[in-house]
């Protein structure tokens, strides 16, 4: 049944997505693009904090390390762009292990603690070495993805689709069952026998994975690296609103919060600095009186007799 | 036959606190032990110790003469050790059939469809405890016993060496309580080595084959049921000193205003009736029990005097009517209310708790009221230092108190304070309750569904019965009158 009404409304969407580029600009299919980067962002956030039960404060840790490991390969190195890509990944998932070990030893608020102070160093070391990393002005790359638009927006639907099967199958599976367990009560997961470490710290990897590529893939559309796109903690905020919008722990909300940010973010331009305000009242309203969020009722049966 | 489980010279400490200290038994296959002891007996210490929740100090846990002590939870519980918890706390998006296959799959990463098999065996066991008419609904939408058969269909799920089992049969009917007799009686039946952890020996006695008695941490009796019920030492902790009803010099009846008037008080919870027409009152100095079963209203009646529920009708404090006060104000007029729940500052320690509540008092004073109230609870001194948080049920309950009084009340609310508390720490309560009656010039106004525990300290007793106030009167007349529903 979950299942099921999840297709539904899913496949759909889908396939209206894939028509798009026949009916609008690439003014918007541009925004769209940054809206399904960000959605792999969002969705590799809410395995973490959905399923395994753990607030990443700093999900730009990983999508940055992710993102400059490409970039500084492509830059100085000039590797073919899927080579940076690989290796982004490989850089985010051995930075997250780095993170994650000892940061999981912690309980409650302090592993969210060490997320943040995680990012703020990062954005430090990329400031302090502005002579290799182009600091805060960025980093620029010989490669990109595609100039076209519209292979632009379906590289990113791809993406974005393909990471959202992969995730929302992970938690469907009895791994993902597993892993809330772990997350939402680790002494009963333990009691009946389940590594509850390992198993966070395999999610925790996913994510970093995820992140690390889809920030790879986020420069590679945008032609450059910088702290402000990438790093930011207002980004990595971001992603959490988002993520928190569209439903926790439903994989798929947190793809339908990113484009719904992003798009009222853009409708909502002519407001000027309002415009951000605006955003964030909703993002407060719906947080505080629907924690479910968008999808957080109409995703979940309520089981049968 | 074969011990499965052997514990040999356990002993944690928490900090200064000696929990358990030094406890030895063994359970064979085959074979059901109680554990028992009141709160506080280090009974649930000694089982977090087996599952690895808490690393034991000092000693040896054997599971199958496999030495598991320090190990962590999950592996002692991959090599056959499986607890059933006394409270459940399920998935919410999971049914009742997905709860038992998670209990059915093994510790890998790599497990991504669940073969067939694992559906099969999850609704045999359903069946098997009783679930299977439920196994496709939500944890939320069942009953508190369902929650429970859900916890044992995990144990067997597990088909653990040892079962420990806390606290078997709280919280349930007597109907459901023979259910679960007959469950954990065919874990026995199956060669299991089954540990159950409860207050008292009577719960468990048909079900036992033996029994381990605990009392502070230490070993006290162990032996067949029969054996430790008869034990001069088991009967001194449980039964203490006989709760006598000391009738104290008959106060004056003051004839003028009562301290409280509640007066036609009724309390709506949506559309639901709370509390309905309540009159009571209550005269400086006197101690007045409100008793009733739960759901009766008592709590409802307290916080509506505390101003934290809307009411209609009136309750005055000196003839003065308290509608329209907040909470807080109401509180520094003198009513101080002792809840049901304790609310205490759980990181805090036992002196911090105690200077919260003597925040308004000057530094001599406070440390006046600190001295007598240490006075009057002498186990509140021995754990000044200790968090709130790792204290026994009686010595929260005797810390709120406590709290309450470093406010120098001058009507003290208590809130069902003996819910949950073994025998022992109840007559320790109730001394500490007769002494302020017999020394100080305190209003006490008592909720409680243990009769027993309110006569003793009642110059007068309400009996609430479903919102209603259905008797008062004096506590001798009580069980002549209104007992037969009560008693």
């Amino acid at each position: 049944m979950f299942r099921s009404r999840t297709f539904l409304l899913v496949v759909p969407a889908l396939v209206v997505m894939a028509l798009l580029p026949l009916g609008v600009g690439g003014y918007i299919l541009g925004l769209l693009t940054l809206a399904y980067y960000y959605a792999v962002f969002a969705m590799s956030w809410d395995l973490l904090f959905g399923f395994a039960g753990e607030v990443n404060f700093g999900p730009t840790f990983l999508i940055g390390v992710g993102a400059y490991a490409a970039a500084l390969l492509n830059h100085y190195q000039h590797w073919p762009i899927v080579a940076c890509l690989a290796a982004g990944s490989v850089a985010a998932v051995v930075a997250g292990v780095v993170l994650a070990v000892p940061a999981l030893r912690l309980t409650g608020p302090y592993f969210g603690l060490v997320t943040l102070v995680a990012v703020l160093l990062l954005q430090n070391i990329l400031v302090l070495f502005a002579g290799i990393t182009g600091g805060e002005i960025g980093l620029d790359l010989p490669d990109v993805l595609a100039i076209d638009d519209t292979t632009n927006y379906y590289y990113a639907l791809t993406f974005m689709t393909v990471s959202g099967a992969v995730l929302f199958g992970l938690t469907c599976s009895p791994v993902g069952l597993i892993l809330q367990a772990s997350g939402q009560n680790a002494i009963e997961a333990a009691a009946l026998g389940f590594n509850v470490t390992k198993h966070k710290l395999a999610a925790f990897c996913i994510s970093a994975f995820f992140s690390g590529l889809a920030g790879g893939m986020l420069i590679f559309y945008l032609g450059t690296a910088s702290v402000g796109t990438v790093v930011d903690i207002a980004v990595g905020v971001n992603v959490i609103i988002a993520a928190v919008l569209g439903g926790r722990r439903t994989i798929i909300g947190a793809a339908l919060g990113s484009i719904f940010l992003i798009a009222a973010g853009e409708l909502l331009r002519p407001l000027g600095q309002l415009s951000t305000f605006v955003v964030s009242a909703v993002a407060l309203v719906v947080i505080l009186f629907f924690p479910g969020g968008f999808l957080g009722r109409l995703l979940h049966t309520e089981g049968s007799e | 036959m074969t011990e499965l489980l052997r514990v040999e010279g356990v002993t944690k400490r928490f900090g200064g606190l000696v929990a358990v200290k030094d406890i030895s038994f063994a359970v064979k296959a085959g074979e059901i032990l109680g554990l028992i002891g009141p709160n506080g007996s280090g009974k649930s210490t000694v089982m977090k110790c087996i599952m690895g929740i808490e690393k034991p100090n000092a000693g040896s846990v054997l599971i199958d003469g496999v030495n598991v002590a320090g190990w962590p939870t999950h592996r002692i519980a991959r090599l056959g050790v499986g607890l059933v918890f006394q409270h459940s706390h399920p998935l919410q998006r999971q049914t009742i059939l997905e709860h038992i296959k998670l209990a059915l799959l093994p510790d890998s990463l790599l497990m991504l469809v669940a073969d067939h098999g694992v559906t099969k065996r999850a609704e045999e066991i359903a069946e098997r405890v009783g679930l299977s008419r439920v196994r496709n609904r939500l944890p939320r939408t069942l009953p508190f016993a369902d929650l429970r058969r859900l916890e044992l269909a995990k144990a067997i799920a597990r088909n653990p060496k040892v079962v420990l089992v806390d606290e078997p049969f709280a919280g349930l009917t007597s109907a459901e309580v023979a259910d679960f007799s007959d469950l954990i009686a065919s874990f026995r039946a199956d060669g299991h080595a089954v540990l159950l952890v409860d207050h008292n020996v009577k719960g468990v006695a048909a079900l036992v084959d033996r029994v381990k008695a605990m009392y502070l941490g230490e070993h006290v009796a162990e032996g067949t049921a029969e054996e430790v019920m008869t034990n001069e030492t088991v009967r001194r902790v449980y039964l203490g000193g006989k709760i006598e009803t000391a009738s104290r010099p008959e106060r004056k009846a003051t004839g003028g205003t009562p301290l409280l008037a509640v007066n036609d008080v009724g309390v709506l919870y949506g559309k639901a009736t709370a509390l309905e027409n309540i009159s009571i009152r209550v005269d400086e100095g006197e101690f007045v029990s409100v008793v009733g079963l739960n759901g009766a209203g008592k709590t409802t009646l307290f916080n509506a005097i505390s101003g934290l529920v809307p009411y209609s009708g009136t309750i005055q404090w000196k003839g003065q009517a308290l509608s329209g006060m907040t909470a807080g104000g109401i509180a520094r007029m003198g009513i101080v209310q002792c809840p049901e729940t304790r609310e205490l500052f759980g990181d805090m320690s036992v002196r911090e708790n105690l200077e919260l509540g003597g925040q308004h008092l000057s530094v001599a004073d406070a440390a006046v009221q600190l001295a007598w109230l240490f006075g009057l609870f002498p186990r509140l001194k021995e754990r000044e230092r200790q968090t709130a948080r790792t204290l026994s049920g009686g010595e929260q309950q005797m810390l709120a108190i406590a709290r309450a009084l470093m406010m120098r009340p001058k009507l003290l609310v208590l809130d069902e304070p003996t819910l949950g508390l073994a025998p022992v720490i109840l007559e320790q309560l109730s001394k500490a309750l007769e002494t302020l009656r017999q020394t100080t010039d305190i209003t006490v106004l008592l909720g409680e569904q243990n009769v027993t525990f309110a006569l003793p300290h009642a110059d007068r007793v309400y009996v609430l019965e479903h919102s209603r106030v259905v008797w008062e009167g004096a506590p001798d007349r009580l069980a002549e009158e209104a007992g037969a529903g009560l008693l």
